[in-house]
């Protein structure tokens, strides 16, 4: 059952390009989308085809030589090898026998320095990865999942634009959709769980939630027809949201999936997780982050890359190779990205520290060349010498890898802004 | 090994170093005491005559090289490393090539011990697995399963009637060598954390020695992991009564000190030698099997990751992440 004004008529329903202010919004002011300055220039057929984004986020900051640009034997590669992947050529970490069997639909990029951002420090890369501007004070900017919700989801999505399953409790207090407002903020499954209250209570019963539900609604009515708010346009799209939710409760529930499906991706929270990803996806999810945690290696970092790597390594190219499979990543941007990546440096804890000036990310999916390698560090790891790129060319490939414009943008308290860095342009040389 | 030294555990000196130019990450006198060995970042075995400091390198390894142990007549020495390799080699030739190389873990060997009659090598890996290996054929003699996690020490007792392996979760299992049937589980778990925000699994029974009379196993590793990923640990020593398998001491510096406990001996007079590497940069001490805190505490000059005892009781080798193969020497009792 739904509210008369906030289900039917144009001028009430939270559109996504419908105006939302956020209470939590820093830039605070009313946000539309500009005529003649849309980010759908280059969604035509978006409809047709449902564009997503899954970004497998490897929190704390893996180490590129332990996962997609190793120098084994030199002083800084550590003790791992490297092997031969499905494209000849391209050779990564021998930490990754699963993801290389699967190269040729991915693509590496290496040269990526963040450097100019200061971005050693994990909020500040985390922010701009996920932003792909450099973290400034009094400024916030949606982070790409709220972008996804915005401009990829559908008013009559029957789960939010933006989820995030995150190790542990999840939930990380932030303000994820900046000025996109708490329509687009992200649904948090702590630790892969449903979200929590999503059961009715069972000595409810059908006809007395009707009921209750029907009094609600008239009281909401006649509230907004006084007060109407941004506030209580997003109390009540968060209540339907939730209504939704607990109608389509067991898509969070992977015990649903086959038992060899559970093995092949793991018996750890990461191999779940990726596997729940994989069933939101397939339930229309516009955007799934999936964290895996945690890379920040000061100490031991080979022994700890051992077994994460391995876990990622099972959890991730078992839902790559079913995506593919299944036909869904034509319409599917994938990404593996970190804040940053680690020291070629070993220190003495056997470590590896921040490292932002060069490091490397992976992609795959819709939109994004297969089988390539672009960029290069030279023969120590330390620095690019080819094809540079940071946050915010990479920001810019992933919005028009999924056919949005980057030059699209927002209209906050009047004033236009840009989805993406203006001064960054895509790499176009990952571009399909 | 000398059954009565009669060093002064109080006192510890640096005598001499080696130098090499890569990380050194095990170290291990050759039985004959002649020859000190080393396994390095660079994927080296370097061997140092003692007295005259000469430098030999062993090339085959195609990583780190991280565990080493000799046959007990000196003439046959064994690495292993991060390649997964279990290599053969002649301890003392001149221009030393591999006897034998055989994929022994996947895809590393973390210890390596052989048995007091110099007939086996037991290795552990990052497979979890212990793998049995007869040192005269190469031939693997048997596999043994049943550690969860990575298995990072296995250790013969003096007699050879028993071996010890033990792992990143603190558990240390006792077979019966003759048959290689398991025996019994004993607890060092208080040297493994778990952290529920890292989402890491740290620290584990990083050496094992045994009392010459077999009453006592020291587990050593750390404690108090408060940042595992952020190296803020502290350096422990677990004893183990022997018989019972029950905890009878945790022994730990009496100062704040920040580190790993990487290797624990038990010195012919009845003390404990113990190196720590970390925070507070690479240490050795002398405990006493009934004190919590040592009885004295050496400082290097740089982290290390392995100790060794001389044969003769009075000398300590160490291998340290500046490349230098450290000397350092106990002094001996006076007697009036």
């Amino acid at each position: 059952m739904r509210c008369t004004y906030s289900c039917g008529s144009a001028e009430h329903v939270l559109s996504r390009r419908s105006f939302l202010g956020g209470t939590a919004a820093l830039l605070g002011g009313a946000v539309a989308g500009v005529p003649g300055f849309s980010p759908f220039a280059l969604a035509d057929s978006l409809e047709k085809k449902r564009k997503q984004i899954l970004v497998v986020y490897l929190a704390g900051g893996s180490s590129q030589l332990e996962t997609w640009d190793p120098k084994p034997k030199t002083e800084t590669g550590g003790p791992f090898g490297a092997i031969e992947t499905s494209v000849p050529g391209i050779m990564i970490s021998e930490l990754l026998p699963r993801t290389a069997k699967l190269m040729h639909l991915m693509a590496l990029v290496r040269g990526v320095n963040t450097h100019a951002a200061a971005v050693d420090d994990h909020g500040k890369g985390d922010y701009l990865m996920h932003t792909g501007r450099a973290q400034a004070p009094g400024q916030e900017y949606p982070r790409l999942g709220a972008v996804a919700s915005k401009f990829l989801g559908k008013e009559t999505d029957a789960l939010p634009g933006y989820i995030h399953i995150a190790p542990g409790h999840g939930g990380l207090g932030r303000n994820e959709s900046a000025f996109l407002g708490p329509r687009h903020a992200p649904l948090y499954l702590g630790n892969g769980q449903a979200p929590a209250n999503t059961l009715r209570d069972p000595a409810i019963t059908d006809p007395a939630d009707q009921s209750r539900q029907a009094f609600r609604c008239m009281l909401n009515d006649r509230f907004a027809k006084r007060r109407r708010s941004a506030e209580t346009e997003a109390y009540t799209s968060t209540y339907e949201q939730a209504a939704k939710l607990m109608r389509e409760r067991d898509v969070f529930d992977i015990s649903k999936e086959h038992a060899a499906d559970r093995f092949r991706y793991g018996d750890f929270d990461f191999g779940r997780h990726c596997l729940l990803a994989r069933r939101l996806l397939e339930a229309g999810a516009t955007y799934v982050q999936c964290v895996h945690s945690n890379y920040d290696t000061h100490n031991e970092n080979f022994a700890f890359h051992l077994e994460q790597v391995g876990e990622f390594d099972q959890g991730f190219s078992a839902l790559l190779e079913d995506l593919h499979v299944r036909g869904r990543l034509e319409h599917t941007l994938v990404i593996v990205m970190s804040e940053f990546g680690r020291t070629p440096h070993i220190n003495f804890y056997q470590g590896r520290d921040h490292w932002c000036k060069a490091w490397s990310i992976a992609l795959a999916g819709c939109g994004i060349k297969k089988g390539i390698a672009l960029g290069k560090t030279n023969a120590k790891g330390t620095e690019v010498v080819d094809h540079e790129v940071t946050g915010g060319h990479l920001f810019h490939t992933y919005l028009n890898a999924v056919g949005l414009d980057p030059a699209g943008g927002f209209e906050v308290d009047g004033r236009p802004i840009q989805i993406a860095e203006p001064t960054a342009t895509s790499i176009k040389e990952l571009l399909a | 090994m000398n059954t009565a030294v009669s060093v002064d555990p109080a006192k510890i000196a640096s005598v001499k170093e080696f130098a090499h130019s890569s990380p050194l990450m095990t170290c291990r006198f050759d039985p004959t005491g002649a020859y000190v060995l080393a396994g390095s970042q660079d994927r080296l075995v370097i061997r140092w005559n003692l007295e005259s400091a000469a430098k030999t390198t062993f090339e085959a390894h195609e990583s780190w090289v991280q565990a080493l142990a000799f046959a007990p007549d000196g003439r046959t020495v064994l690495s292993g490393g991060c390649d997964g390799k279990l290599i053969w080699w002649n301890a003392t030739d001149q221009k030393p090539k591999p006897i034998r190389s055989i994929a022994a873990h996947h895809p590393w060997v973390r210890s390596i011990a052989v048995s007091p009659d110099g007939k086996l090598a037991a290795t552990s890996g990052t497979d979890k697995l212990v793998k049995i290996w007869s040192i005269e054929d190469g031939k693997l003699v048997h596999e043994i399963s049943g550690h969860a996690k990575d298995v990072y020490r296995v250790l013969f007792d003096s007699k050879g009637a028993f071996l010890f392996s033990a792992d990143l979760k603190g558990l240390v299992k006792r077979w019966e060598a003759a048959t290689w049937k398991h025996l019994a589980d004993l607890d060092a778990a208080k040297l493994y954390h778990y952290d529920q925000g890292q989402g890491v699994d740290f620290g584990g029974v990083r050496d094992l020695a045994i009392s010459p009379d077999g009453a006592l196993i020291a587990c050593s590793g750390l404690i108090e992991a408060s940042n595992p990923l952020g190296a803020v640990h502290t350096p422990a020593i677990v004893l183990l009564d022997g018989k019972t398998g029950k905890e009878k001491l945790l022994e730990r510096p009496k100062e704040d000190i920040k580190g790993s406990m990487w290797s624990v001996r038990f010195h012919p007079d009845g003390f404990l030698l113990a190196g720590s590497g970390g925070g507070s940069g690479g240490l050795l001490f002398t405990f006493k099997p009934d004190q919590v805190n040592e009885t004295y505490k050496f400082t290097l000059p740089n982290m290390l990751y392995d100790v060794d005892l001389h044969p003769d009781g009075k000398r300590i080798a160490s291998a340290h992440y500046d490349g230098k193969l450290r000397l350092s020497a106990f002094a001996p009792v006076k007697t009036t």
